[in-house]
């Protein structure tokens, strides 16, 4: 504000902060929170992890940037989006004993909407590479029944909307070698290195 | 398909200049009680807001609004004398000047709030506390001059013009 006068007047950051988890939680009990998000930690780093009222709807690496992640989900989902930690416990708490090496398997309602078609049911079948193994582009491509679509497959991992969850870090070269990933090749190699797929 | 953005960034944009109208036109408890209020009716509107409209004049409007609502709704039960503040809300000058506001009269109180707070201009101050143009643009520089004397010398001002 240009007077000075008023320029002390505070809106102090702990107020608001409360007033903002008040907001989620109310917006949530009368049916408005359309996108929840967080943001948490982890080894391969921040995690941007958002759901719907029917599940986890998208999973985000940072090297994705967040902000354009929240955008889309603005755009497709619905922009009732709200930061609400709370809505999202179950699967940050099944993120983080995945890379305590706690679990193997995720065990969350997800709503599959970003994806359909094809990539759809790629993406859908990634759960049956089971942790500690991977399967090649080709091999995914035979359990979809489309032998041929091997370049669709690899397309269908690479816009994943729910990586790690449905672990297309699992899908690598015929040649042995992890190829591309969304969280960046490093991160993927990371991952296999952690469920002791690699050496 | 919607070109919104996502809520959330209005909330954390807007939502400091929104406690500061609210905390302007009613104490410290029942402004969080505004805010809330302005930030769920925002939420609830967001998808079929126009795309052109400006968000925090906007957000202020409805503020302004509620805050008016939970006015009316004290006024109509029993009759309780301002809260105190809770210390954590606001300390020292802060705290000075947020009585100072309160202590005005009602229409530079809101002229204030809304202008030098909320940042609408005048005409758009008018309209929501009726009036002319000038008559709002009176008012808030009354409701300035008044707080300069109430809290003392050694406060210079920019001022609008």
């Amino acid at each position: 504000m240009s007077e000075e006068l008023l320029a002390g007047a505070g809106a102090p950051a702990e107020v608001l902060d409360r007033l903002r988890r008040r907001l989620a939680t109310r917006a949530h009990e009368e049916g408005l929170l359309d996108v929840a998000y967080r943001t948490l930690d982890s080894p391969v780093g921040p995690l941007l992890v958002a759901a719907t009222p029917q599940g986890v709807v998208r999973v985000a690496f940072a090297v994705q940037d967040h902000a354009a992640v929240l955008e889309e989900l603005s755009a497709t989902v619905s922009p009732r989006v709200l930061e609400a930690p709370g809505r999202l416990d179950d699967a940050a708490r099944e993120l983080d004993e995945y890379f305590a090496g706690r679990r193997r398997a995720f065990d969350l309602p997800l709503d599959l909407r970003l994806t359909r078609g094809f990539r759809r049911e790629v993406v859908e079948h990634l759960t049956s590479v089971r942790y500690g193994t991977t399967a090649t582009y080709a091999q995914v491509a035979v359990l979809t029944g489309r032998p041929g679509a091997v370049r669709a497959v690899g397309t269908a991992c690479a816009r994943n909307p729910l990586p790690l969850v449905l672990p297309c870090h699992r899908v690598v070269r015929s040649d042995g070698t992890p190829g591309r990933y969304a969280g960046g090749d490093a991160a993927k190699e990371q991952l296999l290195r952690l469920e002791g797929a690699r050496a | 398909m919607s070109v919104r953005e996502p809520f959330e960034r209005a909330v954390r944009a807007h939502g400091p200049t929104v406690l500061r109208v609210c905390r302007a036109v009613l104490g410290a408890d029942e402004a969080e009680d505004a805010w809330s209020e302005t930030f769920l009716a925002a939420l609830r509107a967001w998808p079929d807001l126009p795309e052109h409209t400006d968000v925090r004049a906007w957000l202020v409007t409805v503020a302004h609004r509620k805050a008016v609502d939970v006015v009316r709704r004290n006024a109509r039960a029993t009759p309780v004398p301002e809260l105190p503040d809770r210390a954590v809300h606001d300390e020292g000058r802060d705290l000075d000047l947020w009585h100072a506001v309160a202590a005005l009269p009602h229409k530079q109180r809101h002229a204030v709030a809304l202008h030098h707070l909320g940042g609408l201009p005048y005409d758009e101050v008018a309209a929501l506390l009726g009036g002319t143009t000038a008559a709002a643009r009176r008012a808030a520089a009354d409701g300035v001059a008044v707080l300069r004397t109430t809290l003392g010398a050694g406060t210079t001002t920019g001022g609008r013009s």
